[in-house]
């Protein structure tokens, strides 16, 4: 089985998130940068199907020389090849994904894994993006899967409940939280990955379609009230919420 | 120009965010002189017509067959993109629901168009469009235009209002013409009548303030009381307690109820990165310093399990 998996490097979630000087971005400086937390499961998912049907996995980011040390996590967790999309400057979503389908798409992949979601953009495109442009299925927010022969079965959770969907590969799947528990790369692994020859190919992508004009922090929340200690507050909170902030009856 | 509404019937109910996006549509589709049209694909269609029709859409394209009682991503697709050409449409709003955010890429595609996700603010000036999109889960907001026309752009759910509106609401029936690679062979509803967090108007959310997960039971009580859904902290979540589905934060789900009700969860920054846009906030917790005081509206020191109880009763009184 040939398997690709589509990965990013971004801040760590537990990081506070500043505005760099002009606000067209954020201040990169002291962060700690760590893989996209989603794409740890789709990276595992991917291994853990090689172990069993054998074949290879092949990390692929898109972006700055910064992202090769994504590839290298993936690396150390045991994928086999890795292959950086250069870019450089401001892309959007439909130009990443160009970019990624151009570099993949002669390379006979059977199934391509990514996480459902990036924590620092917020975005769930690119997985949908690169099967619409192969021309594949994509069954995303996935958190059980089986793959069959030529087919494969994915359960994910919906508002209200869940489903559980059949699709023909090759196929795109973004992976969900609860798919599996992510690896730790070994010792050996890391070493390993620190050496690994990373294929660097040229962003083919196309037009940018949006522009950011500026970023900006929340509304700050006005200032609450502690309304009290233990359960003689409790009267007090309930009638709060009825009288003034009016949103229980 | 013309704007167009994915609306999305699922579960054999028209989604409430189908009707906020129509709504935010017929705003957008009055800035950029041009008007509100809807697609809609299932099966049995015929309740949900009115509701869209009264929510603006001049014209509602209507792909209804048994084939479409179970969804295939490339029949929704395929309409979609039908809809898009018939109504020239420069502007597709598409709830970013589970199911919307893996279509409104897809349809960027197909439509070759830009694409701005997930987002809590929509503007249509000087023939353009422009949103505001909460990146980091909240942390920070990243306003974006579009370069080009058209555009695809989906709407966060329970952000935008529906305000019923009518338009003329004439039908026009599509034929799919697909291939369906990916298709759905079974759907199961939560147990019993639960509400799921990301719809949710109330929420009451557990951290590990609770203890052990049996006392999560109280939690439950609060909820039923109030009609709410149970959200959870990434630690509860992480330790077993708790499904992922209730969990809230950077790598749960991004909530905006009217009312969150955050017990025994210290506020750790990806936590509060989730649910700082609700409403009113209220904190129960022991350590008075914890950071989720500092974004509650209404903050109560003491121990859950003392306060729950007590706090489900005077509800209840």
């Amino acid at each position: 089985m040939n398997i690709a998996v589509l990965v990013k490097l971004v801040p760590d979630t537990a990081a506070m998130i500043r505005l760099n000087g002009d606000k067209s971005g954020i201040e990169t400086r002291d962060l700690n940068w760590v893989l996209n937390p989603y794409d740890e499961y789709a990276a595992e998912e991917a291994l853990a199907l090689v172990e069993k049907h054998g074949g290879e996995v092949t990390a692929v980011a898109c972006g700055g020389d910064d992202q090769v040390e994504a590839l290298r996590k993936v690396v150390a967790m045991g994928a086999n090849n890795a292959v950086l999309v250069k870019r450089e400057g401001e892309y959007d979503q439909l130009a990443s994904a160009k970019a990624i389908a151009n570099a993949i798409k002669d390379r006979g992949f059977d199934l391509i894994f990514t996480g459902y979601r990036t924590t620092d953009d917020d975005s769930t495109a690119i997985g949908p993006m690169v099967a619409s442009l192969l021309e594949l299925p994509c069954v995303t927010e996935v958190n059980k899967l089986e793959v069959g022969d030529g087919t494969l079965t994915a359960e994910r959770n919906i508002e209200g409940g869940s489903e559980v969907l059949e699709a023909s590969m090759p196929c795109v799947i973004t992976a969900q939280k609860g798919l599996n528990e992510p690896r730790y790369p070994k010792l050996k692994g890391i070493m390993m990955a620190k050496k690994k020859q990373i294929e660097t190919v040229d962003a083919e992508a196309g037009d940018i379609r949006t522009a950011t004009t500026t970023m900006d922090y929340p509304p700050e929340r006005p200032a609450g009230k502690i309304v009290g200690e233990g359960v003689e507050a409790v009267p007090e909170l309930v009638r709060l919420l009825r009288e003034e902030a009016k949103v229980i009856e | 120009m013309s704007v167009l509404v994915y609306c999305e019937v699922s579960g054999g109910s028209l989604k409430k965010a189908s009707l906020e996006a129509l709504s935010e549509g017929k705003k957008l589709a009055g800035a950029l002189g041009g008007s509100l049209n809807a697609v809609v694909v299932g099966s049995g269609l015929d309740a949900h017509i009115d509701a869209i029709k009264n929510h603006g859409a001049e014209t509602i394209y209507v792909a209804d067959s048994a084939d479409h009682e179970n969804y295939v991503p490339e029949a929704h697709l395929t309409a979609v993109a039908d809809a898009a050409a018939q109504a020239s449409a420069t502007v597709c709003l598409i709830p970013a629901t589970t199911r919307g955010r893996e279509l409104a890429p897809r349809v960027a595609v197909k439509l070759d168009a830009g694409l701005i996700e997930d987002v809590t603010g929509l503007t249509g000036e000087g023939g353009t469009v422009a949103a505001i999109r909460p990146e980091y889960a909240g942390k920070v907001y990243r306003s974006v235009k579009a370069n080009t026309l058209p555009m695809v752009v989906s709407t966060r759910p329970n952000t935008f209002d529906a305000v019923a509106d009518a338009g003329a609401g004439a039908r026009v029936d599509l034929s799919l013409d697909y291939s369906a690679k990916a298709k759905v062979v079974e759907t199961r509803k939560a147990g019993g009548e639960k509400i799921d967090v990301a719809e949710a108007d109330r929420i009451v959310g557990g951290g590990r303030g609770l203890k052990e997960p049996e006392n999560f039971k109280l939690v439950e009580d609060l909820a039923e009381t109030l009609g709410a859904a149970v959200a959870a902290s990434r630690a509860v979540v992480d330790s077993g307690w708790r499904p992922h589905a209730e969990q809230v934060g950077q790598t749960g789900k991004v909530v905006s109820p009217t009312l969150y009700i955050a017990v025994g969860i210290s506020g750790a920054i990806q936590h509060l990165a989730g649910m700082t846009t609700s409403k009113t906030i209220v904190a129960i917790n022991k350590d008075k310093d914890a950071p989720i005081f500092k974004v509650a509206d209404y903050g109560l020191v003491g121990d859950a399990m003392e306060v729950l109880p007590a706090l489900n009763a005077e509800l209840k009184k």
